[in-house]
């Protein structure tokens, strides 16, 4: 097996929680964060349930401690607090002590700033400070300049599958020596334009979503932000820090089957899923847990399982679940809050459950892990897939 | 890390620059601050019915990669790897006014299927049928440049690889507009042709498209090597003139060693000083070239330096139009590039004759 890129620090904020912590005990209580939308103003607040960080703008401009004058959008503000969540968690007091990259993935970055202000724009100059922030990479500016990081700083967007894929890039060039030290993962605020879009696409359920049911009738929106700190075998020899569990496998592959769609043989999540078993140089039979993409679309949840089976046999299959029923759908952000999420079933020996599944599915016998239970664990998949055919898969290890 | 060797490039631009048997013989002098792309006749690359649908990045996009793979030898790439500042601007665009102008009613999805950032690597994996790596780059002006440093860690994995790496923006009707109003543009039309000689702030803009077949083997295609590139989020003027005099260290050379340097100036004088500063320092010596008078600036807009280090390499000339000071170089072997945007996503590569 490969030895993998050691993470020694995480951070999220999600609708189930403020901290690391404040998730890991909604997840152990099995307590959900989906409800109506009560801080974003859009006509379809009635007709949805979301996964929605429950604090206002102001609650987070004051924790951050931002000037008048900031220019953060929302995106940028659950990004820089789950951010610096991670490096405290990795004891970093001076970010700039070893070659320090920040990855970042966005779906739709500064979004949540832009359609407040782009009718106002022309009328009202003081909004203008947030007209830069139409550029996703804007978004990761402004964190990266609140945590003090000014070298090698990127943004990754390949849709729901960006966070995923900037884990891969920083464990990447942590392995070739081009970083010591990389703070990966990524952020996405609700906002108009995608409860908008995704609602033209008819995949937005109107009550809590149901991964790999039956009846599944669409996801849940959410917005969250999660970033790993990942360092090199030398740093953390240097300072002999705890590890919270290593990448040891990543691949990307893509379906080219549909801009958004996913195939019926889920092709590009199973090069995802056997590729990365390559590069952690494991067989299937070795994985203990697979945190599933399971976004609860009728589309997604059955190309997944049919991906799934063709990797590990449908008779084979470990043990599973989708915690999207938690959080939601929280886009660029999935991959890295559900990175968080198996950093800590791998540390406390938990499987978190996938939430409302009461029906199989007629296409095959997979039935996801419905209810929380303890199993010793040592190395756990995860997927992430995006629009664009983007698959990605990582494996975590203790 | 493995040898990176350009392959294969294609370029649309604000200038004729799809035509391989010229290089800016003619150039067009724009006269606003916001300019379109001169356009190839898209029918050649891509088929009516599905050109409908495109929009201008996408058309640009797979226009230029597939300009770049045939002028490659390649049929299939084994990753496809994009950089985009503002992405799928245009359909990005209407979406939004679509949301704000009728209350959320009455939209149809294409227009938000389309607006996604990787919609052109999708759209390039789709048409191919690659189902390789694909990932894209969303770093303002730095987005090219973090692409090519993915498509070289890559290399170096997998030196066997025959990599996609492309840039791409388009201009959009009203956000473009909306940066006159955060002075990222010039408020009034110039003289694009003069841009380098503006005493006011801001710049002008345009869009395009650049693909490159990036290999780890040289192939009688191959037309630079890419030794190395940098990117660094922000910093200042002095930093970036140590940051480039150790970047051409570590690669065993000496300021005295590079030819030619291709710089970034955009006419901006609030930020124009970062070249200003090498150019009366480190490279006083060095013939300095500069481009965006003709291109525009645009977050890929540094990816046409290394479309003309390869031209450079390949006609073993200058034109004129590029040249901002009255030094010649005797032979060009070795082309240096530095781009920044408003003092920040700051690249440097160097580009190497072989």
């Amino acid at each position: 097996m490969s030895k993998g890129i050691a993470i020694t620090g995480m951070g999220i904020i999600s609708s189930i929680g403020n901290t690391v912590e404040e998730n890991f005990n909604a997840l152990k209580s099995v307590s959900h964060g989906i409800s109506r939308i009560e801080m974003l103003e859009t006509r379809h607040k009635d007709e949805i349930m979301v996964g929605e960080i429950k604090k206002s703008n102001q609650d987070l401009i004051e924790q951050l401690g931002l000037e008048p004058s900031h220019c953060f959008s929302r995106t940028a503000m659950i990004g820089a607090i789950a951010a610096k969540e991670a490096l405290q968690n990795a004891d970093v007091s001076d970010v700039n002590d070893y070659r320090t990259g920040f990855i970042s993935g966005t779906s739709v970055g500064g979004m949540d700033t832009t359609e407040r202000h782009y009718l106002g724009y022309p009328e009202t100059p003081k909004y203008r400070r947030f007209i830069e922030a139409q550029h996703a990479g804007f978004t990761t500016q402004s964190i990266s300049d609140y945590l003090g990081i000014n070298g090698y700083v990127s943004t990754i967007s390949t849709a729901c599958s960006s966070a995923a894929n900037a884990i891969m890039l920083g464990a990447r060039m942590i392995r070739a020596g081009q970083l010591d030290r990389v703070i990966v993962g990524g952020t996405d605020a609700l906002s108009k334009f995608t409860i908008n879009g995704f609602g033209t696409l008819m995949i937005l359920s109107d009550e809590e979503c149901t991964p790999f049911d039956d009846n599944r009738k669409g996801l849940n929106l959410g917005e969250a932000a999660a970033y790993l700190v990942l360092e090199s075998d030398e740093v953390v020899e240097k300072s002999s820090k705890k590890i919270l569990g290593r990448v040891t496998g990543w691949a990307n592959a893509n379906d080219a089957y549909h801009q958004t769609a996913s195939s019926s043989n889920g092709e590009g999540a199973y090069l995802a899923m056997k590729e990365a078993l390559k590069v952690a140089n494991i067989s299937a039979e070795d994985i203990d847990y697979v945190n599933a993409h399971g976004t609860a679309t009728p589309n997604n949840d059955l190309s997944e399982g049919v991906a799934m089976t063709r990797i590990f046999g449908e008779d084979n299959m470990p043990v599973f679940s989708s915690t999207k029923a938690f959080t939601g759908h929280t886009l660029a952000a999935a991959g890295s809050v559900e990175a968080v999420y198996s950093l800590l079933s791998l540390r406390d020996d938990l499987i978190f459950p996938n939430l409302n599944f009461k029906t199989q599915m007629k296409e095959f016998s997979l039935v996801p892990q419905t209810e929380l239970i303890s199993k010793g664990m040592n190395t756990i998949l995860s997927n992430s897939f995006g629009f664009g055919g983007n698959c990605s898969t990582l494996i975590f290890t203790k | 890390m493995s040898n990176c060797y350009i392959n294969g490039i294609a370029s649309i631009s604000a200038q004729p620059t799809t035509d391989p048997d010229t290089f800016l013989d003619e150039v067009i002098h724009h006269k606003e601050s916001i300019f379109r792309s001169h356009d190839p006749n898209y029918k050649e690359f891509i088929k009516p019915a599905a050109m409908r649908r495109m929009s201008k990045s996408v058309k640009m996009g797979v226009t230029t990669a597939t300009m770049a793979l045939n002028n490659s030898g390649i049929e299939m790439p084994d990753a496809i790897i994009t950089g985009t500042g503002m992405g799928c601007k245009q359909d990005s665009e209407k979406f939004l006014e679509n949301i704000l102008h009728n209350d959320e009613q009455f939209l149809t999805p294409t227009l938000f299927i389309q607006s996604t950032h990787n919609t052109v690597g999708g759209q390039v994996a789709l048409g191919l049928g690659c189902k390789a790596y694909n990932v894209t780059y969303v770093q303002g002006a730095a987005s090219f440049e973090v692409s090519i440093k993915d498509a070289q860690l890559m290399l170096s994995e997998s030196p066997e690889k025959n990599i996609l790496v492309g840039g791409i923006d388009e201009v959009a009707k009203n956000s473009t507009l909306l940066h006159k109003l955060d002075g990222q543009i010039k408020e009034d039309d110039i003289d694009v042709i003069k841009l380098l000689d503006s005493k006011t702030s801001g710049t002008v803009t345009s869009e395009g498209a650049i693909f490159m077949v990036l290999g780890a083997e040289k192939t009688d295609k191959t037309l630079a090597k890419i030794i190395d590139v940098e990117t660094r989020s922000s910093a200042t003027p002095n930093e970036i003139k140590t940051d480039i005099e150790k970047f051409v260290a570590r690669q065993g050379l000496s300021i005295q060693d590079i030819d030619a340097v291709i710089l970034g100036n955009n006419g901006d004088v609030e930020h124009d000083h970062y070249y200003k500063s090498l150019q009366s320092s480190i490279f006083s010596n060095t013939e300095q070239l500069c481009y965006k008078h003709l291109t525009g600036d645009y977050p890929v807009a540094s990816s046409f330096g290394f479309w003309l280090g390869t031209r450079i390499f390949d006609t073993n000339k200058v034109p004129s139009v590029l040249k901002v000071n009255d030094i010649s170089a005797k032979g060009y072997n070795t082309i240096l590039l530095y781009n920044q945007y408003l003092g920040k996503n700051h690249s440097i590569a160097l580009l190497q004759r072989c």
